[in-house]
């Protein structure tokens, strides 16, 4: 018998929600957006994984809900052994790698974009996992529309000072999103950051960034 | 793209990561050392890229605790034809080249299709500038349409200079060509990398 | 008028006589011809006392870069200049034919033409193709009024804004628009914003490359600055590619006199140039 998959899927906004990070001091950092509906759910998309490993998440946001369940119930399970070893930004990357891919290889894809981010042997650690399981590592990495607006900025911030602070970048992110708020039509002024640092790791937010609307009185008409 | 010379081949690819009309990565070198005398370049659909240098990588290992020794240029070559014939009514979407040395210490440069055809060359170019770049090895390595020329045996520093010049061309005129090229430089002694810049819009 | 061998056009306007032939040869699968796209970002600012537009040099054909160095800013009017992103023929054309009713009007009216009428004239005239005509411009300039920016996109709509962006790269250069942009800024700062606008889209979009084109436009100057910044150098060649004597084939040797009459024979004596002993 035929077996058929699904390709229609719902998610929190026809673009995937934009993630913009920093690894500089082992930064990441996401935004949330939410539907065409009326909707003002407050959706997290990133998630702590452990101490030196978070992931944040673009697209489908039910397929998210399952990766998490299903990375949770891995983290419980490593912790059971009790072994001293835990996953790394690098080991957990390689895995989304590979089940990306396979699902997508069986044309019946997670239709997400993931970013994880964190400090792998102490080293700052970025890395990019689409739907059809492309994957690469980067200093910035941007998805979604923010690939094509806040990518540019940040590609820009982190050329002009490789070795930034927390609070810088930080900032570039604040700075980002808002722009991001302005242009992106379905996007709302509320974000959440994730940060590893040696310290450890932590969500923060909901972030409200501070929009300027002085333009908005320069603009008359079209004609 | 790939030369083989008389003791030695080089391997070059660019490292940008492009979709569509954006750049996701400018530093993401396209040729994967599989051992200290072979290197394979790989370009295509990522995703397929990543999985097929795992599984490289993974039979080489297998080969290597079973055999006791590390595989062969051309062995790896044979391999890799399988493994892509293994998938041929659900490709790789790659293309492939591998270069090294091969059993008697001679260059070798092999050039496959996604679905496993391979030969044996001197010299290829792949990827989405290959037809720029292709014609130009024609010309200066297989001295193509020209006579009387005296065919001396190609020197490392002459190879390496003409990977150069044919990277700052196919940057200039194709869209998807830029940022840097890694150079590997595979000799008796192992696998040496040479970085150079390119143009990044 | 059918049956005339080379068919002259009679009336102004496009010609459609070949739609349906390729619209058939389609059906059959023959591919149609593709145009120079200029992938393009285009972008501008208004400053205190005038315009700045700007806009990068590619020019592609599919993934092929067709032209390395052209020109997207067009001439309008003295006062009025239009950027240009799309298909590279229809920027070209339309601009041009805009620029020439302008003209018009201006030896009619005997005035400096206003950068509404030229917005007008485009939007009106895209407008009439549904489309069809992939222009999408920016349009800025100066007139006795004020200085004005419009964004016409190619079915006809217009914006007119403080700062606007065109092209496969204007999300990228938008964001450094959103980032930096000043109501009332100084010349300098105007023409920095720009500049930086469009890099980001030249380094960013592969759809755009080469240099940053400037034009200032204020009151009485107008600055059209070709190339402002060579925002990319060409890599260096390190080799010589020239051909050794004699490895060009020769196919046939073949030694014919020439005829000549002589007409006329002459001998005549020079004298020397005393030479230069300074």
């Amino acid at each position: 018998m035929e077996t058929q998959f699904t390709t229609e899927f719902w998610r929190n906004g026809p673009t995937p929600g934009g993630l913009y990070q920093f690894p500089g001091q082992g930064n990441n950092q996401k935004v949330s957006q939410y539907g065409p509906a009326k909707h003002t759910l407050n959706l997290s998309r990133l998630m702590k994984v452990n101490d030196s490993t978070i992931i944040g998440a673009g697209g489908d946001y039910a397929d998210y809900q399952f990766l998490k369940s299903l990375i949770e119930q891995r983290v419980i399970e490593e912790e059971c052994l009790n072994d001293g070893f835990n996953y790394t930004p690098n080991s957990l990357y390689s895995w989304l790698t590979r089940v990306m891919y396979n699902r997508r290889s069986n044309f019946n894809p997670l239709w997400n974009v993931f970013v994880v981010g964190g400090l792998q042997n102490g080293e700052p650690f970025l890395g990019y996992i689409d739907k059809i399981g492309i994957a690469y590592q980067a200093p910035t990495i941007a998805t979604g529309y923010g690939a094509y607006i806040a990518q540019p900025l940040l590609r820009e911030a982190y050329e002009k000072n490789p070795n930034m602070s927390l609070t810088d970048a930080e900032r570039h992110i604040d700075r980002c999103l808002k722009i991001l708020y302005y242009r992106d039509a379905r996007s709302l002024n509320k974000y959440e950051v994730a940060i590893v640092t040696k310290d450890g790791s932590i969500v923060k937010g909901p972030i409200s960034s501070n929009p300027n609307w002085e333009v908005a009185k320069m603009i008359k008409g079209y004609e | 793209m790939a030369i083989a010379g008389e003791d030695f081949s080089v391997i070059a690819s660019d490292t940008r990561l492009s979709q569509g009309f954006s750049i996701h990565s400018r530093d993401l070198p396209k040729t994967y050392k599989l051992s200290n005398s072979t290197v394979l370049g790989a370009c295509g659909f990522h995703g397929d890229v990543l999985t097929l240098t795992k599984v490289i990588n993974a039979r080489l290992k297998i080969y290597e605790n079973e055999h006791h020794k590390k595989m062969s240029t051309t062995a790896i070559a044979a391999m890799l034809s399988t493994m892509l014939y293994y998938r041929r009514f659900f490709p790789y979407y790659v293309y492939n080249i591998v270069a090294g040395l091969d059993d008697e210490g001679k260059g070798c440069v092999f050039s496959f299709d996604p679905v496993g055809s391979y030969e044996r060359e001197s010299y290829r170019a792949g990827g989405s500038a290959s037809s720029m770049l292709q014609p130009l090895l024609d010309n200066q390595i297989g001295f193509k349409n020209q006579q009387g020329v005296e065919r001396l045996p190609l020197s490392k520093d002459k190879v390496v200079n003409l990977v150069k010049d044919v990277f700052i061309s196919a940057s200039e005129r194709d869209i998807y060509t830029g940022d840097g090229i890694i150079i590997n430089i595979i000799t008796k002694d192992g696998v040496q990398e040479e970085r150079f810049p390119l143009r990044r819009d | 008028m059918a049956a005339t061998l080379a068919a002259e056009p009679i009336t102004g306007g496009f010609s459609f006589e070949n739609c349906r032939r390729n619209a058939s040869l389609e059906k059959m699968g023959i591919k149609p011809p593709t145009a120079y796209k200029t992938g393009t970002t285009i972008a501008g600012v208004v400053f205190k006392d005038g315009v700045v537009l700007g806009a990068d040099t590619r020019a592609t054909e599919d993934t092929v870069v067709a032209d390395k160095n052209c020109s997207k800013i067009h001439y309008i009017a003295p006062n009025i200049y239009c950027c240009g992103a799309g298909t590279a023929a229809d920027t070209e054309m339309t601009t041009n034919m805009i620029s020439s009713q302008i003209e018009l009007h201006r030896l009619n009216t005997g005035r400096t033409p206003r950068v509404c009428t030229a917005n007008r004239l485009l939007k009106q005239f895209l407008f009439r193709y549904h489309g069809y005509i992939s222009a999408a411009l920016v349009l800025g300039g100066v007139d006795t009024t004020g200085s004005y920016l419009y964004s016409i996109h190619p079915h006809g709509s217009t914006d007119k804004l403080p700062y606007v962006t065109m092209g496969s790269g204007s999300l990228a250069a938008m964001a450094v628009f959103e980032d930096g942009f000043k109501a009332e800024m100084e010349k300098e700062k105007a023409m920095k914003l720009v500049r930086d606008a469009i890099a980001a889209g030249i380094f960013n979009d592969l759809g755009s490359g080469s240099n940053v084109d400037l034009c200032i436009i204020t009151k009485d100057k107008v600055e059209y600055l070709r190339p402002y910044d060579e925002a990319n150098l060409k890599g260096v060649r390190q080799g010589n590619y020239r051909y050794k004597k004699g490895t060009t084939a020769v196919l046939k040797k073949e030694v014919v006199k020439s005829m000549f009459e002589v007409v006329k024979t002459q001998v005549k004596t020079t004298k020397p140039e005393s030479m230069d002993t300074t």
